[in-house]
């Protein structure tokens, strides 16, 4: 600290005090004692007295030395004047009253101050400059460090005394002086007796005495022991103690103190350094560094370029290479650019180390900006320094260093930007339901030979593949919708199932086109129509075939009104081709529904699908397309194959037989049933598809309940059935179609063929 | 004998035309007689060099390691050119920056 320039009035009055609690005229006083009683007496808050303390360095020496009491006492008079405690102010602060302290104990000191304040001072600037007192030195080093900055390093700087900077500042750091002038000034700190804290200062002197140790906390980060003697020391919170104390002064001194200069700004950082964690921010010092944030970059989830950042760091008088450290140690993510957690950290270690800390090697991890997951290891280690050199850092200190509680946590939200968001899980969309529960029902029945992708919904692809595997000579002609259907089909109905690719294809050849396109959505909801090309078919059919397939396409989407009547498979409800039902249909026509339990029912279907389709299929497979024939068998199985849009399968086994799968049934819907109408005879099937999407989960409990197609009991099975049947005849259909168009492709291939033999033999001429 | 190697990269660059692309430029040579040393030179897309000087007594360090040695470089000089307070051309002081160089030649040698 600078010299202490001491009027007259003060220089005898110090003395006195000086000699008063020099008991042992040692010429220093220890800091307990008669210099704790003296401060108490000076009706400070306890934080006021520990920043004094701080201030003059006592802490640092362990006591009050004849220059380190005379500063005390100034910096009393300073804080009871309602100025900041700085160390500047010390001297500046012109015509400043005595010290007053009241204390009974200090009864002639207040006769003394009153004595003396006589000679009022007031603000100003002291002129003349005592020279400073030995111990002073080291105290001034440390306040004054602030502006050379990186000089406190040596642990027993006090730095945190020098400057008192804005008493928002001390209080976080102010524990730390007073943990050090504890120490020191055992005995000695008479000199500004806190009224307040009184019955604080002996215990904390004790505890000082044992602590001095914990001095070195001060240029260390830890908060060191000395924090628990305060804590003692102070009824308050532990480590909060001091700086509660400081809080309560500062506080008031806070106004005084935004008019503070930098060095202000510096002492609040350096109080900031919480004493538990001298890394940690304060609430206060974060919402200071928030602010200062704001006015380099309004977004709080904004960066402050490096630039911006630079100068602004710049103003805090530190030199470069500590700046640059600083910046190593707070921009983490290494862009150049800080983020509103980097430049927190990258301001707190400035407040440190103009508080005298010195700068740690690697991020503290309270500094550590938390990603917006808050990840707590994060580096909040922004520069906090930065924003505050204009000097407001005032606001920042929190007032509660000890406990200072990791802004850092509260912040991250701030910047965060969600990264985590999410990981977007794509969940495999559904295109075809039905083709799902084709795969299912395929797999049960043929115990998984149909590798159905899964995905089915999204697949398409994934049909095709399975397509190929059923008919590998369709897919290509029924184009692309074939694939989508078959896929589904597949699915739901393995194609192996059907056997009979041929019916499938033909489904699907019918359907493709149409089928391609809905894969998704295809109310492919019944699994009965493994098929989802069922829906398809049902277009296809009514443009190919038109009649057959009319029928049993018809069925998937809407539940088309099936004709099947008499399909006692009934209980093949593919019909509901609408509903989701895919299941339901298997359940119509548990027996006929070989395939289709592909469909969507799958765990229905399985058990009748087996049955069901197995007897549709057999019906399906007779029938052939033109043949509505198994109108009654084959409904279910069309009707399921129908429901099945995407269930090319079913198409397939609805060909092949009547593979009631009623899962599909019948994801065509409507321009199913213009086909289906050839399957009108089986009008049970239309009524189907109304009843279809009742009897999603009636058909599958009929299914369950009906080993064999039997009409069961209620309308409901017998709806079911007929829906079953529907979706038999769609399959049916759909079957033929299949069969047609690949021998369509066939066709075409050879022609292709052919003609490009003639294209090669006509080649070489062409070269010539 | 640095300034030597530099005149040597330079006669490099100059010759290799073609954009820079060629991330590193392993040159081994100025073994000069007595010195028993080799200069392995690297630049970068913006023209800094690095200039690696190795004592030959080492067992010659693998090819690999040679650039993985100025891939670190590399890293941590665009680490410290990050740090708006470092002015190009200034000794680098970085600390982290030295640990990692300090480290890399702890582990060579």
């Amino acid at each position: 600290m600078e010299g202490l320039t001491l009027s007259d009035a003060e220089q005898k009055y110090y003395s006195d005090l000086f000699s008063y609690c020099d008991s042992e005229s040692t010429k220093k006083v220890a800091a307990h004692g008669r210099v704790l009683e003296l401060f108490r007496a000076a009706q400070l808050p306890n934080d006021v007295v520990h920043q004094i303390m701080e201030l003059c360095g006592a802490t640092r020496l362990g006591y009050f030395g004849r220059s380190q009491f005379y500063i005390a006492l100034k910096l009393v008079a300073v804080a009871q004047s309602g100025f900041p405690l700085r160390v500047e102010s010390i001297n500046t602060v012109k015509d400043l009253p005595l010290p007053r302290f009241v204390a009974s104990k200090n009864e002639q000191e207040s006769r003394h101050a009153a004595s003396y304040s006589s000679d009022s001072e007031n603000q100003g600037s002291y002129s003349g400059v005592i020279p400073p007192p030995p111990g002073r030195g080291q105290v001034k080093k440390g306040s004054t460090s602030h502006d050379t900055g990186q000089p406190r390093t040596s642990a027993d700087q006090q730095e945190p005394v020098s400057p008192v900077v804005s008493p928002q500042q001390s209080p976080p750091t102010s524990p730390h002086t007073w943990r050090k002038h504890s120490r020191h000034p055992s005995g000695g700190n008479s000199e500004r007796p806190l009224a307040g804290p009184g019955p604080f200062w002996s215990p904390f002197g004790e505890a000082q005495s044992g602590s001095s140790a914990g001095d070195a906390v001060w240029s260390g980060h830890s908060p060191p022991p000395p924090q628990e003697n305060w804590v003692s020391f102070a009824d308050t919170p532990p480590t909060s103690t001091l700086l509660t104390m400081h809080p309560a002064s500062v506080q008031d001194q806070t106004t005084v103190r935004t008019v503070a200069s930098a060095t202000t700004a510096n002492e609040i950082r350096r109080q900031s350094s919480s004493y538990d964690d001298p890394w940690k921010i304060t609430d206060e010092q974060r919402q200071y560094y928030v602010n200062q944030f704001k006015t380099i970059q309004p977004d709080l989830n904004g960066f402050i370029p490096g630039s911006a950042a630079k100068e602004f760091f710049t103003k805090s008088k530190l030199p470069i290479l500590e700046l640059s450290h600083i910046w190593e140690l707070s921009d983490f993510d290494k862009d150049g650019a800080l983020t509103l957690d980097e430049f927190c950290a990258a301001f707190h270690l400035v407040v440190a180390r103009k508080n005298g800390y010195d700068l740690p090697e690697k991020l503290p991890e309270s500094l550590m900006p938390k990603l917006i997951d808050l990840e707590d290891s994060a580096d909040v280690g922004d520069q906090p320094g930065e924003v505050g050199y204009s000097g407001s850092p005032a606001e920042a200190p929190p007032s509660k260093s000890p406990s200072m509680p990791s802004l850092n946590q509260t912040w991250p939200e701030l910047n965060q930007s969600s990264e985590d968001t999410a990981i977007v899980h794509p969940v495999p969309i559904r295109m075809t339901p039905s083709k799902i529960h084709m795969q299912e029902m395929e797999l049960k029945r043929t115990g998984s030979d149909h590798t159905n992708p899964t995905s089915p919904l999204l697949v398409k692809t994934a049909d095709l593949s399975e397509e190929n595997k059923i008919n590998s000579s369709v897919k290509f002609a029924s184009g692309n919708t074939v694939d989508g259907y078959s896929s589904s089909d597949s699915f739901t109905s393995d194609p192996e199932q059907i056997g009979n690719n041929v019916t499938r294809q033909r489904s699907h050849s019918g359907m493709s086109p149409d089928n391609t396109a809905p894969p998704p959505p295809p109310p492919r909801p019944q699994p009965s129509h493994s098929r989802s090309s069922s829906l398809d078919m049902n277009r296809t059919f009514s443009v190919t075939t038109g009649q057959q397939q009319a029928g049993v396409v018809a069925q998937p989407p809407a539940v088309p009104p099936r004709p099947q009547p008499s399909q006692a498979a009934g209980p093949v409800v593919h019909r509901p081709v609408d509903a989701d039902g895919l299941i339901t249909h298997t359940s119509t026509s548990p027996q006929q529904i070989p395939e289709q339990p592909n469909f969507a029912d799958f765990s229905q279907f399985e058990v009748f699908a087996a049955s069901n389709v197995n007897e549709e299929q057999d019906d399906e497979a007779e029938k052939h397309p033109e043949v509505l024939p198994v109108e009654k068998a084959s409904d279910p199985a069309s009707s399921l194959r129908v429901a099945k849009t995407d269930s090319k399968i079913e198409e397939k086994t609805a060909a092949s037989a009547p593979a009631n799968v009623s899962k599909g049934t019948t994801p065509l819907a409507p321009p199913p049933k213009p086909v289906r109408r050839r399957l009108k005879s089986e009008d049970e099937l239309r009524p189907e598809v109304d009843e279809h999407t009742q009897k999603t989960g009636v058909l599958a409990a009929v299914l369950a309940s009906q080993p064999s197609i039997p009409r069961s009991v209620g309308k409901d099975k017998k709806a079911i059935q007929a829906s079953i049947r529907r979706n038999k005849e769609t399959n049916t259909v759909l079957a033929r179609l299949n069969s047609e168009l690949q021998q369509q492709l066939k066709d075409v291939l050879e022609e292709r063929i052919s003609l490009e033999v003639q294209l090669e033999q006509l080649r070489p001429f062409s070269h010539l | 004998m640095v300034h030597t190697s530099l005149d040597v990269v330079d006669e490099k660059i100059s010759a290799m035309g073609k954009a820079l692309v060629d991330q590193r430029e392993l040159y081994l040579g100025l073994l000069y007689p007595t010195e028993d040393y080799k200069v392995y030179g690297y630049v970068t897309n913006s023209k800094v060099k690095f200039v690696m000087v190795v004592d030959s007594s080492n067992t010659a360090l693998r090819d690999n390691e040679i650039r993985s040695m100025f891939r670190k470089l590399h890293n941590s000089y665009t680490d410290v050119m990050c740090n708006p307070f470092y002015n190009p051309g200034d000794r680098i002081q970085s600390r982290a920056f030295d640990g990692m160089v300090t480290s890399m030649m702890i582990q060579v040698c």
